[in-house]
């Protein structure tokens, strides 16, 4: 493997494995906001607990994503530094941006949270929880901003004196339609995954443990399996909008997604194929007639451009070359990512259903789902990067530069590697020490309630 | 003034007051086992004058990264991709420091907090030494080629001008860190940091003045002068203060070191972001390396809206925890 390749994959690497914690972060922060808010309007104890309960798991999945996205901001520079040439005029600000109104903010306020439970006026120990939850969510848009400027890249000109793309109007890439599709469509994945989070630790306390256990957890089963199915309409619906758009933007990307080779009137959707891998033969197939068409268009009967004629296309605009993604990756990627969320909702509304009445027995079948449950939206939020990103090949900033052009130069294979390995290598350690103290955390139910106390436990604080 | 100048200036600023709000927690973080030794509680106080402002500190360096590529995105691409393998020690540094502060207390087992607080003592101590090996290697120059880019490998940057900016960071991070515990707590953990005072000063007094004089023959002016002669004089006058027993008087002293000193290697460095060794024709000015005046005036407005408002909460933080912190503030536990 060369440079390109190793910076690749360790892109890849640290990016996904960053992007399992942040989402938690987005949805929880807002979640654990909530029961702050309960307990402050109520005063009842329970609200208390569960504050504190939700609080240090957050606080243990928020500090990963931190100290892995230090990685992030560093990295463009360290592997990239020519695209960081190429695009810094435009990239560069959304993520000057994304520090001083975002990680300030949330670093700032979760200090004043997770230390100030007796030491600041009630009021503003809870807004410190909110403005945490909305520095996670300034930090989402601008970042997506960032990203869907690559996918989509408005608002610019290409400066052929410099040699760089150079911002002409900041409104158009804070306004791209991509982002504005997209941070909804991530958020709303966000809140998914911190509901199915919360639905499946309060359902194994629920099913498993006593009837206090069973009272004090009740309400986030609730309140979790809610979040779950809220959000997955509004994934739905913005994933479907977002279909649309991609159809417009990158329709390589939307032919990638279903490996349709001829452009086709109407285009079948099809759920799975058995054949070779790149889809280009087919042995047997499960598909939805007029599917894509309509993810696509929106119109039953809707064109949609195959990879063929779409490829024909690219080389008369940029010259020859490859301009195919990698159909393998982009088709299952794009099944599993619906796949696994769809499952995810379908758990919570069974969770939801059988928990309406308090009391009843616990079924095995539930209670294994309930453990694996935290896991499904991981994987579906994985699933759409790996294809968000990978669909947009061979482009690091699609229609403009190449990723192989966007490597840097002067730095050997030998240095990424290096870098590779060490992060990949830090990444397993810290993922085990990670669940050990998730688990041991989640397994704990809330000692008795005192009444009198404010602050939490020791392993809350430091 | 130009706006790259007044970027270059805000950027400097930034390092700057990373370098002050961080050095103080790379400080206690280092002194952790000298001023804590063996006792579990005493470890607790300690940790705790920085457990709610040090992810703030740090956020200090990822605006300064962000504000580099928004607005020198020349300077952040030649400088990243340049420092790469000691970046790379800097990062997991800074990951396992992290994690080591927020996890070490989530467990109460003994073998659990020897190894994070060893992650802690190393996670402080390597990226107080390396910043000041990089800010020396900038101010130094590096070999660059006609397209800006890198040339040298690791040891290019281990040079003895830089390894002695290393060693200075290093030292006087440690003072600092030792005057700002004494200004935070009561008790044992405030004795033995004011005992340190004394010998970390004797070492950091003639290493910041070698290095602050050697950088004069970089690019040097009666400017750069006055600030290394100015930073002497509050180096000097917070080990006196803090010998006195006037902790807050002594902070300042050592923070307005450390300012003053970045602010030597600023100046120094200025009109240059990154001087090539291989020829000066190909250094990175703030001119060649800059961003266009759209992307600097946007930015410069939200820098003059947003920056006063995190200074403010920042403040506030600080204020809020501000009491000297003892042993009865740690709640009980029983270390398994």
């Amino acid at each position: 493997m060369d440079a390109i390749d190793l910076a690749r994959w360790q892109f890849g690497i640290t990016t996904v494995y960053h992007f399992l914690f942040v989402p938690i972060t987005i949805g929880l922060s807002a979640l654990v906001a909530g029961l702050h808010t309960a307990w402050y309007r109520t005063g009842k104890v329970k609200y208390r607990q569960l504050t504190q309960f939700w609080g240090k798991l957050f606080l243990i999945n928020f500090a990963i994503g931190v100290v892995t996205g230090i990685v992030q901001e560093f990295q463009f520079g360290m592997n990239w530094s020519d695209y960081s040439k190429f695009v810094g005029d435009i990239f560069g600000a959304p993520l000057a941006i994304e520090g001083l109104l975002a990680f300030f903010l949330e670093s700032t306020f979760l200090g004043l949270w997770i230390f100030g439970w007796d030491r600041l006026p009630k009021k503003v120990h809870l807004a410190s929880i909110w403005l945490v939850a909305i520095g996670t969510q300034l930090s989402a848009y601008f970042i997506l901003a960032a990203n869907s400027w690559m996918q989509w890249p408005v608002g610019y000109t290409y400066n052929r004196a410099t040699g760089r793309a150079e911002l002409q109007d900041f409104a158009a890439v804070l306004t791209n339609k991509v982002a504005l599709v997209t941070f909804p469509h991530t958020i709303s994945a966000s809140f998914l995954t911190a509901g199915a989070f919360m639905l499946g630790i309060a359902l194994w306390h629920v099913l498993r443990g006593g009837k206090e256990r069973h009272d004090l957890f009740r309400p986030t089963v609730k309140l979790g399996a809610i979040t779950v199915l809220v959000a997955a309409v509004a994934v739905l619906v913005t994933g479907d909008i977002q279909g649309k758009i991609m159809t417009e933007t990158q329709p390589m990307k939307m032919a990638a997604a279903e490996a349709l080779y001829e452009t086709s009137e109407p285009a079948s959707f099809s759920l799975l194929t058995i054949g070779s891998l790149d889809g280009r033969r087919e042995v047997w197939s499960v598909t939805v007639p007029h599917g894509l068409s309509f993810l696509a268009t929106g119109r039953w009967n809707g064109k949609v451009e195959g990879i063929n004629d779409l490829q024909k296309a690219y080389e008369e605009r940029f010259g020859p070359g490859s301009y195919t993604p990698n159909i393998p990756v982009t088709y299952w990627t794009f099944r599993l990512m619906i796949l696994f969320g769809a499952l995810s909702a379908l758990i919570a509304l069974i969770a939801l259903w059988y928990i309406r009445r308090p009391g009843r027995s616990p079924s095995r079948w539930l209670v294994r789902s309930a453990i694996a449950l935290p896991l499904l939206p991981l994987a579906a939020n994985s699933f759409g990067w790996i294809f968000t990103e990978m669909g947009r090949q061979p482009w690091i900033v699609f229609g403009l530069m190449q990723t192989r052009d966007g490597v840097s130069p002067t730095v050997g294979a030998g240095s990424v590697l290096t870098s590779m390995i060490t992060f990949t290598v830090l990444y397993g350690v810290l993922a085990v020490i990670e669940v050990l103290l998730l688990l041991r955390f989640a397994r704990t139910a809330p000692a008795e309630p005192d009444a009198e106390a404010a602050e939490p436990d020791a392993a809350f604080l430091y | 003034m130009e706006l790259t100048d007044i970027w270059f200036l805000l950027i400097a600023v930034l390092w700057t007051g990373y370098l002050v709000l961080e050095g103080f927690d790379f400080g206690v973080g280092m002194l952790l086992p000298v001023v804590a030794k063996d006792d579990p509680v005493d470890r607790q106080v300690t940790l705790r004058t920085i457990g709610p402002v040090w992810d703030g500190n740090e956020v200090w360096l990822l605006v300064a990264g962000g504000a580099t590529f928004a607005a020198f995105p020349f300077w952040y691409a030649s400088l990243f991709s340049g420092f790469y393998l000691a970046l790379l020690v800097i990062l997991v540094a800074l990951i396992v420091r992290g994690l080591a502060l927020e996890y070490r207390n989530k467990l109460q087992h003994a073998a659990w907090h020897r190894r994070w607080d060893l992650a802690i003592v190393i996670g402080s101590a390597v990226p107080a030494l390396l910043w000041g090996v990089a800010l020396a290697n900038i101010v130094r120059g590096v070999p660059l080629n006609a397209n800006h880019d890198y040339t040298g490998n690791f040891f290019t940057l281990l040079n003895p001008y830089a390894l002695l900016g290393g060693l200075t960071t290093l030292v006087l991070f440690a003072l600092h860190g030792a005057i700002f515990l004494a200004l935070k707590t009561h008790g044992a953990v405030r004795d033995q940091a004011r005992a340190l005072v004394l010998p970390l000063g004797a070492a950091a007094v003639p290493l910041a003045a070698a290095f602050l004089i050697w950088t004069q023959s970089y690019d040097g002016s009666w400017l750069t002068w006055v600030l290394a002669l100015l930073a002497a004089v509050c180096l000097l006058g917070g080990i006196l203060a803090s010998r006195a027993g006037r902790d807050g008087l002594g902070f300042l002293g050592t923070a307005a070191t450390i300012a003053l000193a970045a602010a030597t290697l600023f100046v120094t460095l200025y009109p240059n972001v990154l001087p090539s060794t291989t020829d000066p024709a190909f250094s990175l000015t703030t001119t060649n390396a800059a961003s266009t005046p759209y992307t600097l005036k946007i930015m410069t407005w939200v820098a003059v809206i947003f920056t006063p408002i995190v200074l403010a909460y920042q403040g506030y933080t600080y204020w809020v925890f501000r009491r000297r912190l003892t042993r009865d503030d740690i709640p009980q536990v029983t270390v398994a």
